[in-house]
């Protein structure tokens, strides 16, 4: 079987009725994994005995008509997110040898009483910094749709796996953009959640004011099942929010007659090719079409937000990674005269260039006689993004753009150029500046077949609308339904 | 006129505790100064008045009851450790 073939309600369905078994779905994973990912590049670490082993365990039980909605389900998981006993690396060169993790993040826990399956850890720019897997130490991850592009990043690996067929869905994270720009390059649905919908206990800090853990699936409905499964207050993350988790998937209706929604020009204006431009506006006919309207409003200091995001999520990123000092995990670098020489050549040898750069950037930034200049600055300016945003969405339901201004680019094309790659996020960094939830979902291809994503932005906890509205477009398309047809998969 | 001098971005580098080379404190001077320059754009904003956010959650100190709980063994917390010698973690040394 394939792991194309399915919705997760038809898997549930065909589990509960004994047509398949978890270990059948657990084969169909690894077996996809053998014969695409020496293309894909997706896996840094499988976890196939102690999977095979979970899949056996759940087969004797069976699914019962009280199951939890992931039961047997194979999830890749990106290799940011902790892990107990399955070796956690952030695809840095420091955490090589992080074999054996004390403890499961929040997530993955959920994950496991949920009783899905993981299958592997995913390939990811080096702690989360990067827009095209070029970043990870270990390989460069590759877009399935065509190999010579890059499936984007920073969770490049957690869209591509989904992409290729090689796992059911994945969990990837959101600073800047890194869960709906690989979406939208590898034509699948990713969401950022709310700031504090999802806890980060167990996510390796990158921006702790801005990362966000969330699922990436072949289609929203998946997506809503999985944000249900993962959402929730956690005492652990005092920054996870005590509000309720609605149930998503109860409220994808089809029906958006009277959603208001809002159309940044910033979103469709100059850097926006053609060809999304057009997909894009092709998605609001759609919309038109199913009883909604569409205006165009402005989010002015859209055009700071880069900028901005640089320096904020750099400077708080120098302060996150001090921790990676070669004391207590990691590599330590060999025969070190003293403890200073010790933090710097073990961070030296284990950091790659982009990590680096972002460390000196915010060090530099908090450093005395700077800080007011950049630092304090950048927070000034972020509140000026986020009142835009909460203008805005005073009098619209949703906020609707591209996820990102192009298609996919090919490796090796921007991978010298620190500040052409960081504008590949000009459209999604805005949304983690003010913490509100926004999707990527597929609404077309471009003449050359690379995908193009439709980011659906919303109201701070309302991922219930978020939902509603891009199902209700997915519904009248077929895009969720093409495959790549890499490695002779099925289309 | 350059925003960061290569002795700044030696001296950062210090700060950050990260050893790196001549060739690689030219390189990252250029870069950095490119990023400098383009976050300097955020001087065109009048931002007076206009409170810093650090946080987009309305959050004030999340406080829990201090009480003893269990939570990782020794033994554990030591195994992922480069180098450990009764039962801590062992370090070269601080003083010369």
């Amino acid at each position: 079987m394939s792991l194309f073939e399915y919705t997760l309600r038809e898997l549930q369905d065909k589990l509960h009725k004994q047509e398949i078994t978890v270990t059948d779905l657990v084969d169909a994973s690894y077996q996809r994994i053998s014969e695409v990912d020496d293309q894909v590049n997706a896996f840094i670490t499988l976890n196939e005995e102690a999977a095979r082993i979970q899949a056996q365990e759940l087969d004797q039980t069976g699914r019962g008509s009280d199951a939890p909605s992931l039961f047997g389900l194979p999830i890749g998981v990106k290799d940011n997110i902790v892990t107990k006993h399955l070796r956690t690396t952030c695809a840095s060169q420091f955490l090589d040898n992080f074999d054996d993790p004390l403890y499961d993040a929040t997530v993955v826990r959920k994950l496991s009483d949920a009783k899905s399956v993981t299958i592997g850890k995913l390939n990811m720019d080096e702690f989360a910094m990067g827009s095209s897997n070029e970043n990870s130490s270990y390989f460069a991850t590759r877009n399935p749709w065509n190999t010579d592009y890059v499936p984007g990043g920073s969770s490049g690996a957690s869209a591509a796996s989904v992409a290729a067929g090689e796992v059911f869905f994945s969990l990837g994270s959101d600073t800047g953009g890194s869960i709906r720009q690989p979406a939208a390059f590898c034509g699948v649905v990713g969401l950022k959640p709310t700031y504090g919908r999802v806890s980060r206990f167990g996510l390796v800090a990158f921006a702790s004011s801005l990362d966000q853990i969330g699922p990436i699936t072949r289609n929203v409905e998946d997506n809503a099942f999985l944000l249900e499964t993962i959402a929730g207050h956690d005492p652990m993350d005092t920054t996870s929010a005590d509000v309720d988790v609605p149930s998503y998937t109860k409220d994808l209706t089809g029906d958006v007659s009277g959603l208001r929604i809002a159309v940044p020009k910033e979103y469709v204006g100059e850097g926006v090719s053609p060809e999304v431009k057009e997909a894009v506006l092709a998605a609001l006919k759609k919309y038109e079409e199913l009883g909604a309207t569409w205006e165009e409003v402005s989010l002015p200091h859209s055009r700071y937000a880069v900028a901005t995001y640089y320096l904020l999520a750099s400077s708080e990123a120098s302060a996150n990674l001090a921790r990676f000092d070669g004391v207590r995990y990691g590599v330590r670098t060999e025969n070190a005269e003293n403890m200073l020489e010790m933090f710097k050549r073990s961070r030296s040898e284990g950091f790659g260039d982009e990590v680096k750069r972002r460390i000196m950037l915010g060090t530099f930034a908090l450093s005395s006689g700077y800080y007011d200049a950049y630092y304090k600055k950048a927070q000034q300016v972020r509140t000026l993004i986020k009142n835009d945003f909460d203008q805005v969405l005073n009098d619209y339901d949703v906020i609707i753009g591209p996820t990102t201004p192009t298609p996919a680019f090919k490796i090796g094309e921007q991978v010298d150029d620190p500040l052409t790659m960081y504008a590949n996020d000009i459209l999604t960094i805005p949304v983690n500046l003010a913490g509100v939830p926004a999707i990527s979902l597929p609404c077309g291809f471009s003449p050359d077949g690379l995908p193009i994503g439709l980011q659906i932005i919303g109201r701070h906890f309302d991922e219930a609308t978020v939902f509603r509205t891009a199902h209700a477009y997915e519904q009248t398309t077929d895009h969720h339904q093409q495959r790549p047809s890499l490695g002779g998969a099925q289309t | 006129m350059s925003r960061i001098s290569k002795e700044q971005v030696k001296h950062v580098a210090h700060l950050a505790r990260l050893a790196i080379s001549e060739d690689e404190a030219d390189k990252f001077t250029k870069q950095l100064d490119d990023i400098i320059t383009y976050a300097e754009q955020l001087n065109e904003l009048d931002t007076s008045g206009v409170e810093p956010t650090t946080h987009v959650l309305d959050l004030k100190n999340v406080m829990r009851k201090d009480e003893p709980k269990k939570w990782l063994e020794q033994e554990d917390v030591l195994k992922n450790a480069p180098e450990k010698q009764d039962g801590q973690f062992k370090v070269p040394s601080v003083l010369e």
